[in-house]
C-alpha cells in the first residue's frame, strides 16, 4: 500500500521540499526552530517516499527498459509538445534514495553546524529548494523538464555558494560557479534544440526508440555532434576539465553545502544526465571516446593537484573532481552501471568526508589549513574515525564501498580493452590513497599543536557522521560479488555486458591503495622522508601543482585578452560606426537645412519666381511624357 | 478671319505681361494690377475656348464670371492688406517687406 502510494505519488518527492522552501521563505524567516524542523520533516517525508519508490522498483518489475511513467501535457503549440511528469526506473530510484538520504542527513547536521548563524532560516530554505530541484531533475521524463530543473540546480548552487554574500570571495565563487556552468548549459541547450529539430520530440521514451532507428538509417555523425553538445552540460556541471574551475571555489559556501554539492545535488546531475541519455551516447563510439578521455584526464589532473593542497576542503574538492572523472570515464567506456554505482558510494563517503571536515572546521574556529591542525584524534574521536572510514572508502580499501565501485570501473576499463585508461585509473587510485592519508596524518594524527583547543561536535552533527560512515562501509556490498552484483542487475541498460570479476584487477587496486597509504604514513607520520626536502627537490612541479596548473590564471589571461579585446573592438564599433551613423544622419539633415534656409528670402517675388520655375518644370515633364507616349 | 489662335495669342501676351509685372515691379499696388492682367488673360482663354470648341455649352463663360467675382474680392483684400502695411511701415514696396525669412 505504502509502496504503491510512493510510486504513484512520486511527484510529491520534489514537491514537498519545494513547499518547505516556499513556506520557510514567506512565513518562517524569523523562526529558526520551526524552519529547520519543517525542512527536515519535508525531506524525511520525501526520503520515505523515495524508499517506497525504490522498493516498488525492486518488487514491481520496473526496469530501465520498462520504466514507470506518469505524465501530463504541460505545453502544446504546433510543432512542440512538452510533457511534465514522473519517470521512475532503477537509475532514478537510486538517485532519489541517495539525494533524499544525504540531504536529510545534511539538514540534521546543519541544525548543529549553522546554529546561531544570522542566515539560518534562509539556509534551510535554500537547501530545500536545492534538493527539490535535484529531485525534479531526477524524475524528469523529457529533456526540457530536465533542463528546467538543471537550471534551478545551478541557481541554487549560486545562492548557496554565495551564502556568505558579505564575503567578497564567496560572492566571486558564486558568480564563478554560475557562469562556468552557464557555458555548459549553453552546449546542453544547443544539443537539446538539435534533438528537437532532428526528432521532433524530447521525450526520453520516444527518443529511446527514434535515436537507434535514426542511427541505423543515416549513420552516427549527427548523433556524435549532438552527443558531444549534450556532454558539454555535464562537463560543466560535474566539474570535468576544462570547466572544473568552479568546483574547488565552491567551498566558499557553508560546509554542509559543500557536502551537498559534492555528493548529491549538483555534480551528480551531470553524471545522471549521461546515464539518463545513455541511449544517445551509446550510439556513437566517437562521443563515448571523448567522454572516456575527458573523464580519465580529469581524474588524473585533479588527483595530482590534490597532492599538494593545504586547505582541508580544497583537498576534498579536488578529490571530488578526480572521482567524478572516474564516473565520467566509466560512462565513456560503456560501464554505465559502474559509473552509477560509484556515484552512489561516492555520495556517501564524500558527504561523510565533507561533514567530518565541517565538524573539524567548526571545532577549530574556521581554520581550514591542515598544517595548523594536528592531534585531532584525541579531541574529536568520532569525527576522526568517521573521517578515516570515509578516507579508506575513498582510497578503495576492501571491503569498504569505494573499493567495490572503483573496482567495477577499473574492471570495465580493463575488460573492454581500454588499457591506457585502466592504468591511468590505477595510478589515480594510488594518488587518491596518498593525498587522503597525507591529510589524515597531518591534520588528525600530526604532531602540530593546532588541535589543542578543539572539542567534539554536538550529537546532531556526529550522528549523521556515524550513519554516513556505516553507509560508506556497507553501501558497496549491493554491487559486490558477495551479493551477486544485485546493483548491476537493476541499474543497467539494454545490451550491457557485465564483466566477470577479475581477481588480478581487484588485488592490484587494493595493493596500490595500500601502497599510497603506506607512503603517506612514511612521509607525513614517521617522516622517514622529509616532505620539505621533497618539496625542495621538485620545486617546479610543486609550484605548478600548488597553483593548480595555473588554469585560473590562464582563464584570467584569456579573459583579459579575448573578452576585453572583443569589448574594445565592440566599443570602437559602437562609438565610430553606430554613433557615427546616427550622428551622421542628424548632421546631414541639419546641414541641409542650414544651406536650404537661404532660399527663404522673405521676398514675395522670389517665391513667385519659384512657382514659375515649378510650373515650367511640371509642364515640361508632362510634355516629355506626352511625346514619349506618342513614340 | 479671326480664329481661336488669335484669341489665345492675345491671352498669352497678356499673361506674359502680367507675369513680367509681377516679378519685376516693386510696388504692391502694381503687383495687384499685374495679377489682374493675368486673371483677365485667363478669362479671354476661357471665353475663346467656349466660343470655338464647345459652342452649345456655356461653362466657359460661367467660369469667367466666377473669376471676375473672385478677382474683385481678391483685389479688395489685397488693397486692404496694402493699406494696413502702409499704415504700419510707411511703405508699399515689396522688397522692403521681407521680414518673413531665415
Amino acid at each position: 500500500m505504502w509502496v504503491d502510494f510512493s510510486l504513484t505519488h512520486a511527484w510529491l518527492i520534489p514537491l514537498l521540499p519545494a513547499l518547505a522552501f516556499v513556506v520557510i521563505s514567506f512565513l518562517l524567516l524569523r523562526s529558526p526552530w520551526l524552519a529547520s524542523r519543517l525542512a527536515i520533516l519535508a525531506m524525511a517525508s520525501s526520503f520515505v517516499l523515495a524508499v517506497g519508490a525504490g522498493y516498488a522498483v525492486l518488487t514491481r518489475g520496473i526496469t530501465v527498459e520498462a520504466p514507470f511513467v506518469m505524465k501530463t501535457v504541460w505545453l502544446s503549440i504546433p510543432g512542440l509538445k512538452v510533457d511534465m511528469g514522473v519517470l521512475i526506473d532503477p537509475i532514478a530510484a537510486t538517485l532519489l534514495f541517495v539525494v533524499t538520504l544525504i540531504t536529510l542527513l545534511v539538514l540534521i547536521y546543519s541544525t548543529g553546524y549553522m546554529a546561531g548563524d544570522p542566515g539560518y532560516c534562509r539556509f534551510f530554505a535554500f537547501i530545500s529548494l536545492f534538493a527539490a530541484s535535484m529531485l525534479g531533475l531526477v524524475i524528469a521524463t523529457n529533456f526540457l523538464q530536465m533542463f528546467i530543473f538543471w537550471e534551478l540546480v545551478g541557481l541554487c548552487s549560486y545562492l548557496l555558494i554565495g551564502f556568505y554574500f558579505f564575503k567578497i570571495s564567496a560572492r566571486e565563487a558564486g558568480k564563478k560557479a554560475f557562469m562556468t556552468t552557464r557555458i555548459g548549459d549553453f552546449g546542453l541547450l544547443l544539443g537539446i534544440l538539435l534533438l528537437q529539430i532532428t526528432f521532433r520530440t524530447l521525450d526520453f521514451a520516444e527518443l529511446g526508440v527514434k535515436v537507434p532507428a535514426y542511427v541505423a538509417e543515416y549513420g552516427a555523425e549527427t548523433m556524435t555532434f549532438i552527443a558531444i553538445l549534450l556532454f558539454i552540460g555535464p562537463v560543466a556541471k560535474s566539474g570535468q576539465f576544462p570547466l572544473h574551475v568552479w568546483l574547488p571555489d565552491a567551498m566558499e559556501g557553508p560546509t554542509p553545502v559543500s557536502a551537498l554539492i559534492h555528493a548529491a545535488t549538483m555534480v551528480a546531475a551531470g553524471v545522471y544526465l549521461i546515464a539518463r541519455a545513455y541511449f544517445i551516447f551509446s550510439t556513437t563510439p566517437e562521443a563515448m571516446m571523448v567522454i572516456a578521455v575527458v573523464g580519465g584526464f580529469t581524474a588524473l589532473f585533479a588527483a595530482t593537484i590534490a597532492l599538494v593542497q593545504n586547505d582541508i576542503k580544497r583537498i576534498l574538492a579536488y578529490s571530488t573532481l578526480s572521482q567524478l572523472g572516474y564516473m565520467v570515464m566509466a560512462m565513456g567506456i560503456g560501464a554505465m552501471t559502474a559509473g552509477m554505482f560509484h556515484l552512489m558510494t561516492h555520495a556517501f563517503f564524500k558527504a561523510l568526508l565533507f561533514l567530518a571536515a565541517g565538524s573539524v572546521i567548526h571545532a577549530m574556529a574556521n581554520e581550514q589549513d591542515i598544517w595548523k591542525m594536528g592531534r585531532l584524534k584525541d579531541k574529536m574521536p568520532v569525527t576522526t574515525w568517521t573521517f578515516v572510514i570515509g578516507a579508506l572508502a575513498l582510497a578503495g580499501i576492501p571491503p569498504l564501498s569505494g573499493f567495490w565501485s572503483k573496482d567495477e570501473i577499473l574492471l570495465g576499463a580493463f575488460a573492454s580493452g581500454h588499457m591506457g585508461l585502466y592504468l591511468l585509473g590505477t595510478l589515480v587510485a594510488f594518488l587518491t590513497a596518498f593525498y587522503m592519508f597525507r591529510l589524515i596524518f597531518v591534520a588528525y594524527f600530526g604532531s602540530n599543536k593546532g588541535g589543542e583547543h578543539a572539542h567534539e561536535s554536538p550529537l546532531v552533527m556526529t550522528v549523521p557522521l556515524v550513519i554516513l560512515a556505516v553507509l560508506a562501509v556497507v553501501a558497496g556490498f549491493v554491487g559486490s560479488p558477495l551479493m551477486d552484483y544485485a546493483f548491476a542487475h537493476y541499474v543497467t541498460y539494454p545490451g550491457a555486458v557485465h564483466h566477470d570479476p577479475n581477481i588480478m584487477v581487484m588485488v592490484i587496486s587494493a595493493l596500490v591503495a595500500i601502497a599510497g597509504i603506506i607512503l603517506a604514513w612514511a612521509i607525513y607520520q614517521k617522516e622517514l622522508i622529509s616532505h620539505l626536502a621533497l618539496r625542495e627537490k621538485f620545486q617546479g612541479i610543486y609550484t605548478l601543482l600548488y597553483n593548480k596548473y595555473y588554469i585560473d590564471e590562464i582563464y584570467h589571461w584569456l579573459g583579459q585578452r579575448f573578452i576585453d579585446g572583443t569589448a574594445r573592438v565592440l566599443f570602437w564599433f559602437d562609438i565610430y560606426v553606430v554613433n557615427g551613423l546616427v550622428n551622421g544622419i542628424a548632421a546631414l539633415t541639419g546641414g541641409a537645412g542650414k544651406v536650404l534656409r537661404y532660399t527663404e528670402t522673405g521676398q514675395v517675388q522670389t517665391y513667385a519666381g519659384y512657382m514659375l520655375v515649378g510650373v515650367i518644370v511640371i509642364v515640361g515633364l508632362v510634355l516629355i511624357a506626352g511625346f514619349a507616349m506618342l513614340i | 478671319m479671326i480664329g481661336l489662335a488669335h484669341y489665345l495669342l492675345i491671352g498669352a501676351v497678356l499673361f506674359g505681361l502680367g507675369l513680367f509685372g509681377l516679378l519685376t515691379k516693386r510696388n504692391l499696388i502694381a503687383l495687384l494690377m499685374s495679377i489682374e492682367l493675368m486673371l483677365n488673360s485667363v478669362n479671354i482663354n476661357l471665353v475663346a475656348f467656349s466660343r470655338f470648341t464647345a459652342i452649345d455649352a456655356a461653362s466657359g463663360q460661367v467660369f469667367s464670371l466666377f473669376i471676375i467675382a473672385v478677382a474683385a474680392a481678391e483685389v479688395a483684400v489685397g488693397l486692404a492688406l496694402a493699406y494696413a502695411i502702409h499704415r504700419g511701415r510707411s511703405t508699399v514696396s515689396v522688397d522692403e517687406i521681407d521680414w518673413l525669412k531665415w
